[in-house]
């Protein structure tokens, strides 16, 4: 089954291209036949040439970035996008979220459907639709919401995954509270999982693991690729029955994603190095998993510097008392966890760390909280690495700091001349916090 | 990609557009070695078939490209506009861009205002309109004019307005030369003060730039090219005073000056010229520095100025560029937006730096520089990868600042001290149109602006409160 990526503003293109980069280069480089012939029905289709074309389409309001992730791609001499596949425009959204989405967006929504729709066709099964955009600026914002409005339209019955990029927390756009929130509230209606990177947090990643002095966005979206591609690269599934599990979309939404009130995901991989490190270094499973579990419950997004302080709460006899007061500080509570081994020895490794009752919300029983994927294929150079997408309480305080600033320049109104000129209004926002503060509460009760 | 026209008038911008002009060819000539008419200068100049010629390729000299600027000239005496028609800058301009008379405005705000504004409306129109044809995604309008004389402010700011009429969609950014308190110019203040009230209501970002700093920093250029310490010689062809354009040789009096004015307008453009790993759109600028629609006047201040740029930039030369962006003898206006309050900043930058480059020094630089309380982390970045000419990188910053008020509130102590005593006020009753009532509106006007600014420094250093969230019913 394929999945057809739609690349929404400059950073969902340029991500996207880093994305498809390492699943080529990832799958080609297996000597496993199924695994990468797999990985490329999920991801490319072959031109009458035979070129390997990805299933994606490129969205941008303006043009510039659409044409460097194009040429980019022919570049590589691996694949390319699709000569027809992209809809550009002379002129951004202008980091306005009301420009994207009342504007730009119903402009040009017959193009961009025809776009998806081309690429959908062209799959003989579809296993759902990802979006890629950020949620600080006008055009992967607004536009990219605009776009899954519609896609859910067309689609009702395929999954839709929105993979985001949050914003540094300063420094970036001076509306991207304002442009984040209206986003995440309107995907959480539309999107049946939201899956989110930080940029602060790869950006850590880039220089405290692989040592990158002077980092740039693209470093920055190849850690991201490098994780995402972890995540949707082929596994087996339990019920797969020893081949390549078909939908990934659909698998990673029903093992995480299991309740409407629930739908923000992140990821933590392990281990990334300089590549220059690697072929030095010798990793054993208990230990990439010990590690791995312990960033999940003291919620480190890396393997250096992780708390090691923070434990599980002892579980009473009665799981459904347990209380705040019971819990260690800073521990993450999960509602779901999807762990995805891939290299060396995956059959024979112990993940009894992640099945502890302790780490999962009283509700749901283990075996729905808790999924395992494997693969023998070592991913991008990595001889064994292991990927953590978690549906936990991790992304609960910088969502929370996002709304409160938000909160603070709304309460002051600024900036909403901006976005009032393009027809939403103070309700329209309104609306929007009002749906996120449930969100936080409901997260914030999970532990 | 989207083009921009640049409207200039009066003779301040006039002379500041043609250093642009001459500057951006020379920007352009730098980075476009093949010699042919690409996206990059697509945004400010037009293809023209008949073979006109304009950019000298610097590596092949007598490869040429034709093109126009995508321009609009207008004075009301004719000295400036001809000087160009006869300099190598005439290659550029097209007649019909061209609008001029022979009489000028007598320093007077009413008679360019409304006498020539009402006199050329048809033909103004008709010009922009003209220019905008030439463009196929018409984004941002610059229009460059002074405060103190006739032309500039009266007709200039008549001409935003009707920007304002014919192309509401379209962003207008204001470059605005003030006046400095010794101006020979005895009626500047009421000019300046009738102008303001235009562009608080009319822009959506103004720049203002003060004649003095201008005069300041060349002097202090001047200064250390001559007598400065050894090893902190400004280099011959740095991009900020050097009067070596693409096309005109020879220095002028006021070119560096107006270079300097010519160099923000470069800097503020070359996201929209070049290809950058993060852009920054002309309509950013707006969205992104005016929390609130009056309060739209942007300190420009520029770095490097003094110091000569290495290629290989050791990085504490590139964290002095940042430091010296706030520091105030680098700001375009006489102000010291280190003790004012921010409303928000914009930093571009451009060269070889990157994102981790910016992070590290807006970190560094945030303690020191007091924000409004509902936008602590009020930053706008931008990196464009192609650097000005002689540089290895550079930075603008714009800031919506405090520090802005004591310029404003100096020229209403000006502009009080001349209307107090009714004086010259005849030479303005006398246009026809002109009523009492535009002086004491203009200055309700400014008063109300600089109340607005103080409302806002009332509250730097008071710890605010966040407010109460929302809370959910469970």
């Amino acid at each position: 089954m394929s999945v057809v990526t739609v690349q929404l503003g400059q950073c969902g293109n340029q991500v996207g291209q880093e994305l498809f980069d390492i699943i080529c280069s990832d799958a080609q480089e297996g000597q496993r036949k199924a695994y990468s012939e797999s990985s490329r029905e999920r991801f490319f289709h072959q031109s009458a040439q035979g070129d390997l074309v990805a299933r994606a389409v490129l969205i941008d309001m303006e043009p510039k970035v659409i044409n460097h992730s194009m040429t980019k791609a022919a570049m590589s001499g691996r694949w390319t996008y699709g000569h027809t596949s992209h809809f550009g425009q002379k002129q951004g959204s202008g980091n306005n979220w009301a420009n994207g989405y009342c504007v730009h967006g119903p402009r040009h929504r017959e193009a961009m459907e025809e776009l998806v729709r081309r690429e959908v066709e062209r799959c003989d099964r579809l296993a759902g639709i990802m979006a890629m955009m950020s949620v600080a600026g006008g055009t992967g914002s607004g536009v990219g919401t605009y776009v899954t409005q519609c896609l859910r339209d067309i689609y009702p019955n395929s999954f839709i995954l929105n993979h985001l990029t949050w914003p540094y927390g300063t420094g970036e756009v001076i509306v991207q509270n304002y442009n984040s929130v209206l986003t995440l509230a309107h995907l959480y209606r539309l999107s049946d999982a939201i899956l989110v990177h930080e940029n602060d947090t790869v950006h850590k990643i880039c220089s405290q693991l692989l040592n990158i002095k002077h980092i740039s966005f693209s470093d920055i979206n190849r850690v991201i690729a490098h994780q995402l591609g972890s995540v949707l690269q082929p596994a087996l599934t339990p019920d797969s029955h020893g081949v390549y599990s078909r939908n990934p979309l659909g698998e990673l939404v029903s093992s995480l994603a299991c309740h409407p009130e629930y739908k923000l995901l992140s990821v933590c991989t392990i281990p990334q190095m300089a590549s220059a490190s690697i072929a030095y270094s010798t990793f054993s499973w208990p230990g990439l998993l010990k590690h791995l579990r312990q960033m999940l419950i003291s919620n480190t997004k890396m393997e250096e510097g992780i708390d090691w302080q923070v434990r599980p709460p002892s579980v009473h006899p009665a799981a459904a008392e347990r209380t705040r007061s019971l819990k260690g500080p800073g521990f993450n509570t999960s509602l779901a966890n999807l762990l995805i081994l891939r290299g060396k020895d995956v059959y024979s490794t112990e993940t009894d760390g992640f099945q502890d009752p302790a780490l999962y919300t009283s509700w749901l029983s283990l075996k729905e909280a808790f999924n395992l994927w494997k693969s023998p294929v070592p991913f991008n150079k990595y001889e064994k690495s292991a990927t953590l997408v978690s549906n936990s309480q991790a992304l609960l305080r910088p969502l929370d700091n996002m709304v409160g600033k938000a909160w603070n320049m709304f309460a002051s109104r600024a900036y909403v001349h901006q976005y009032t000129k393009f027809g939403i209004s103070e309700e329209d926002f309104l609306e929007g916090f009002t749906s996120l503060e449930q969100v936080i509460s409901s997260y914030g009760e999970l532990g | 990609m989207t083009q921009s026209v640049v409207v200039q008038v009066g003779q301040c911008g006039n002379q500041v557009g043609c250093r642009f002009w001459d500057l951006a060819l020379r920007e352009h000539a730098h980075v476009n070695k093949k010699g042919v008419y690409d996206e990059a200068l697509s945004s400010f100049f037009r293809n023209v078939d008949s073979r006109r010629t304009t950019i000298r390729v610097a590596s092949q000299p007598l490869k040429r490209i034709f093109c126009y600027t995508q321009a609009v000239l207008v004075d009301m005496e004719e000295g400036v506009v001809n000087e160009i028609l006869q300099g190598p800058l005439r290659e550029v301009f097209d007649s019909t861009q061209l609008l001029t008379d022979v009489s000028g405005s007598g320093n007077n705000w009413a008679v360019g205002h409304l006498t020539y504004g009402s006199a050329y409306r048809e033909q103004i129109v008709d010009k922009l309109r003209r220019a905008a044809e030439h463009c196929d995604c018409l984004q941002c309008f610059f229009l460059i004019h002074s405060m103190g004389g006739g032309t500039g402010s009266g007709l200039g700011t008549r001409v935003l307005s009707l920007l304002e009429e014919e192309f509401p969609d379209v962003c207008r950014i204001v470059t605005s030369i003030y006046p400095s308190a010794e101006d020979d110019v005895i009626t500047s203040p009421y000019n300046s003060v009738l102008a303001m009230r235009e562009l608080t209501e009319h822009a959506d970002c103004v720049l203002p730039v003060d004649n003095q700093s201008l005069v300041d920093i060349v002097n202090k250029i001047k200064h250390m090219s001559q007598g400065g310490k050894p090893g902190s010689v400004i280099k011959r062809d740095s991009a900020i005073i050097s009067g070596q354009g693409g096309l005109s040789g020879a220095e002028k009096p006021f070119d560096a000056m107006n270079n300097i004015v010519a160099n923000l307008l470069l800097n503020i453009t070359s996201s929209a010229r070049f290809e950058g790993s993060l852009n920054m759109d002309l309509n950013e600028i707006a969205m992104n520095l005016v929390p609130f629609p009056r309060l739209h006047y942007l300190v420009p201040s520029l770095t490097p100025l003094y110091t000569l740029a290495d290629v290989n930039v050791p990085t504490r030369r590139l964290d002095q560029m940042f430091s010296d962006a706030f520091s105030k003898d680098h700001q375009l206006i006489r102000a010291d937006p280190k003790h004012s309050l921010y409303l928000a900043c914009a930093l571009m930058v451009r060269g070889n730096v990157q994102v981790s480059d910016l992070r590290r020094n807006i970190e560094r630089l945030k303690p020191s520089l007091p924000f409004v309380s509902w936008s602590q982390e009020g930053w706008k970045t931008g990196l464009c990868s192609v650097p000005p000419v002689g540089h290895s990188h550079s930075l603008l910053a714009l800031a919506n600042n405090t520090c802005v008020k004591p310029t404003f509130i100096d020229l209403r102590d000006r502009f009080n001290k001349l209307y107090r005593k009714k004086a010259h006020l005849h030479h303005y009753l006398h246009v026809e149109g002109m009523e009492q009532s535009c002086f004491t509106d203009a200055m309700a006007s400014l008063s109300s602006l600089i109340e607005e600014y103080h409302h806002l420094d009332a509250t730097k250093g008071r710890l605010m409160p966040d407010a109460p969230r929302l809370t959910i019913a469970t």
